[in-house]
């Protein structure tokens, strides 16, 4: 072993502290880092970017004794040979290589004291980069149990770092890691593990050699660039220190693998200090099988496992759709009986159009679906902290695949049927990049919450109420349901045309980890699900909401004159909208449509959920001195084409309703899929490629059904 | 044909003794501790006969059938 470069503590020592210190933690999968950064963090948290890359941080404050530091939450990840997105902004942290965290002033490491040697993989590479590091010892809480035990100090001495025992669901510990914390802040003293001398010695020249060119470089990442061959860091440095590195690299590697790749070397360099280290450490006593062992048979069971696998989906959208109307139809009415309230007592004009038929329906739109994503999320939160999602994946990998996606896209796609904005983002922990662009641009196609209130009024209104055995199956269900199973085709078509035509990349793969099984905290849970909320609350609502803005401005304006000076709304024929529509409105005349569904269409675009604002507006709005307050479904029933004949006939409302099921009308998932994907490629053709879909989709259906029906 | 990690029974046991290729997915088998000397141990097989599961370095780890046929191991009695 020798110590850090003396250039790295000198340059440290002499760096003005001018913020607040930084603590990353990093850990493991599945090692409770999440339950730790909430419970140190509480909910003062707030969700961030890296500027240049794709993935969200979560920041929180800490209270110290010395004062108030900042932690951010890095992905977690097995190994810092970065492959997949998320691992990549782990290593790119970690090195200093993120403008706005700079240099990480502490790494806390968390490490599962029942997983030790998996875990002491990441954590050797982590204690080797120079950082000071407190590694939390978790789940010590169940070691008893599972017949382990730890000669503690030993392990500190071998790592060289504070190891604080933790058990985080419980908040055991966490006082004694706040005042660790605090020391290594206060010390700023470097981890001086260092396993490869020669390896040290090979980056460091190289170092030196960038730096007499100009080239800002850390020996960390000089490694890990010699390490993982067109690797990620490879790839970084490459960028700042031009194509002649990569043959140094290559000569270095040549001199140093000797015939084996380093990567190789490293991993079994790595498992042969664990291995010695654990053997002095840690003490296993032979347990009989117990309940987990049981619980595994009975869910990894031909028959009982995929039972368990479809009563759990069942589970979960019974419940999501069952238990989450009522709220949604209480949002809904508290939104629309707040705007009557503001409607009663303000003067009519443009100030209360904006505020009621703007912000109040804006901000409702938005609102209306967070009973639905809730439920979701927290039910897959749920199943995330007990360890059954893995389960799940493994169970269905092979089905996955054979559509072209892997066991990892299926909680992406899960959580599509809410909203595929988080469904995109949680893209990021697949590795393989063909399996990851297939599941981005498969989610849009599954059924979202957005697309069920359209879905709710045309089949109420337009489908015959039949039910056959005693009720069991009725019509408007399974209409409902077959437009479930639509989007699933769609989106397995997607992945299936991704594989064969996009991309020829590299197969792909499945590696997940199996965790224990838990049970999971309600603390945790909450405050994981209010993260999440809140992400898709400044993600979706934001546009969403200012969508709803554009609409009703384009509905309102130009305003007309009236006697006075003041103004009103226009006719919605000659709003912009109205203007614009009727000047599209030719071009989906084949599809059965008039200017007004085109109208509510095209403002949907954005956002599709607006459709019904829009439907309400054209259709109650304008005719209100008519028809009195007839119920929107009834008022659509009555539309006539001008030559007297019905528009909605239910070959054009079901072709409507395959539009909305197969189009890509919300740009907040174009947005996402932008910042995901890193291009406007791949947004853009799948917008085009949607609504191809969505108006061939619509098309035939108008013109096959209009046959079949006379 | 050597043995490999594909060919095991649920619960058989082997010993890895290489790997068929070295390449990034390889490596990362390695790295999570699926290195040469180490003991690994078949679970079980998903409901449809893959993926499957092992037991290395005291975990459980998932993997498909045409991945783990890359890692060579010595059967152990």
């Amino acid at each position: 072993m020798s110590i850090s470069s003396p250039d790295a503590i000198v340059a440290d020592a002499a760096r003005v502290r001018t913020r607040r210190p930084v603590v990353v933690t990093l850990g493991n999968p599945n090692t409770g880092k999440s339950t730790l950064f909430n419970a140190l963090t509480g909910l003062r948290q707030k969700v961030g970017n890296f500027p240049g890359v794709t993935v969200e941080h979560v920041v929180g404050k800490l209270m110290l004794a010395s004062g108030e530091v900042d932690v951010v939450d890095l992905p977690g990840t097995y190994s810092l040979s970065a492959q997949s997105p998320d691992e990549m902004v782990a290593v790119d942290v970690l090195l200093g290589r993120v403008g706005a965290v700079g240099r990480p002033d502490v790494v806390l490491l968390i490490v599962d004291a029942t997983n030790l040697r998996r875990n002491l993989f990441l954590a050797s590479q982590v204690l080797e980069i120079g950082l000071p590091v407190v590694i939390a010892l978790n789940m010590t809480d169940l070691l008893a149990a599972q017949g382990i035990t730890l000669e503690l100090p030993q392990l500190a001495a071998a790592l060289g770092v504070p190891v604080v025992p933790i058990a985080a669901a419980r908040g055991e510990g966490l006082a004694e890691l706040r005042a660790a914390l605090d020391t290594a802040i206060a010390e700023g003293r470097p981890s001086p593990l260092r396993l490869n001398p020669a390896l040290q010695a090979a980056a460091d020249e190289l170092v030196a050699t960038l730096r007499a060119r100009g080239v800002d470089a850390v020996p960390a990442e000089v490694e890990r660039a010699l390490i993982d061959e067109q690797g990620h860091a490879e790839r970084r440095l490459v960028e700042r220190a031009g194509d002649p590195l990569r043959e140094e690299l290559a000569a270095r590697r040549h001199a140093l693998a000797q015939g084996r790749s380093l990567a190789t070397v490293e991993a079994r360099d790595r498992y042969s200090w664990i291995n010695a280290l654990v053997a002095r450490v840690e003490r296993r006593e032979e347990r009989r099988p117990g309940w987990r062992e049981a619980l595994d048979r009975w869910l990894n069971h031909p028959v009982y496992g995929s039972l368990a696998f479809l009563l759990a989906m069942a589970v979960v959208f019974q419940s999501v759709f069952a238990w989450a109307t009522p709220l949604m139809e209480a949002i809904d009415a508290g939104a629309t009986a707040l705007g009557e309230w503001v409607r009663g007592s303000t003067t009519p004009g443009l100030l209360q159009s904006f505020l009621v038929d703007g912000v109040i329906a804006g901000v409702g739109s938005v609102v209306v679906f967070l009973p639905q994503i809730m439920l979701l999320f927290a039910f897959i939160i749920v199943l995330e902290d007990s360890g059954y999602m893995s389960r799940a994946a493994f169970v269905v990998d092979r089905l996955m695949r054979w559509c072209g996606l892997s066991g990892q896209s299926f909680i992406p796609m899960l959580s599509s049927f809410a909203c595929a904005v988080p469904g995109i983002m949680g893209t990021r922990v697949i590795g393989n990049p063909r399996d990851r662009l297939a599941t981005i641009l498969a989610a849009p196609f599954m059924t979202c919450s957005a697309r069920l209130p359209i879905y709710a009024l045309l089949i109420a209104a337009f489908v015959p109420p039949k039910t056959w055995f005693g009720g069991l199956l009725n019509l408007q269900g399974l209409v409902l349901l077959g437009f479930y199973l639509l989007g699933m085709v769609g989106a397995v078509f997607t992945a299936f045309l991704v594989n064969r035509l996009v991309f020829a990349g590299p197969r792909s793969r499945f590696l997940l980890e199996m965790p224990p099984y838990r049970l999971p905290q309600l603390k945790s849970v909450v405050v994981k699900l209010l993260g999440r909320v809140r992400i898709f609350l400044k993600r979706a609502g934001t546009i969403i909401f200012a969508v709803a803005l554009v609409v009703w401005a384009a509905a309102s304006f130009p305003r007309v004159e009236l006697e006075g000076g003041t103004s009103a709304a226009p006719p919605i024929a000659d709003s912009y909208l109205g203007r614009a529509s009727r000047a599209v409105a030719p071009v989906f005349a084949p599809l059965g449509w008039d200017w007004k569904v085109t109208a509510a269409v095209i403002a949907s675009f954005p956002a599709r959920e607006v459709v019904i604002a829009v439907l309400g507006t054209l259709y109650a709005v304008e005719d209100a001195d008519a028809g009195g307050e007839a119920r929107l479904a009834d008022r659509i029933k009555e539309a006539r084409h001008p030559d007297g004949a019905p528009v909605f006939t239910l070959p054009m409302v079901l072709g409507l309703m395959v539009f909305y099921a197969l189009c890509l009308q919300c740009i907040s998932t174009l947005a996402v899929i932008r910042r995901e994907t890193n291009s406007w490629r791949w947004p853009l053709a799948s917008w085009l490629y949607m609504t191809t879909l969505g108006y061939l989709g619509a098309f035939l259906c108008f013109r096959f059904g209009s046959v079949l029906t006379g | 044909m050597a043995t490999t990690l594909a060919d095991l029974a649920p619960g058989q046991r082997g010993s890895i003794t290489g790997y068929a290729q070295d390449d990034a997915f390889t490596q990362r088998l390695m790295q999570l501790g699926l290195i040469e000397g180490a003991d690994v141990e078949m679970l079980r097989c998903a409901p449809t006969g893959d993926p499957i599961e092992v037991r290395v370095m005291g975990y459980a780890l998932s993997l498909r059938r045409n991945e783990a046929a890359l890692v060579h191991v010595d059967l152990l009695a």
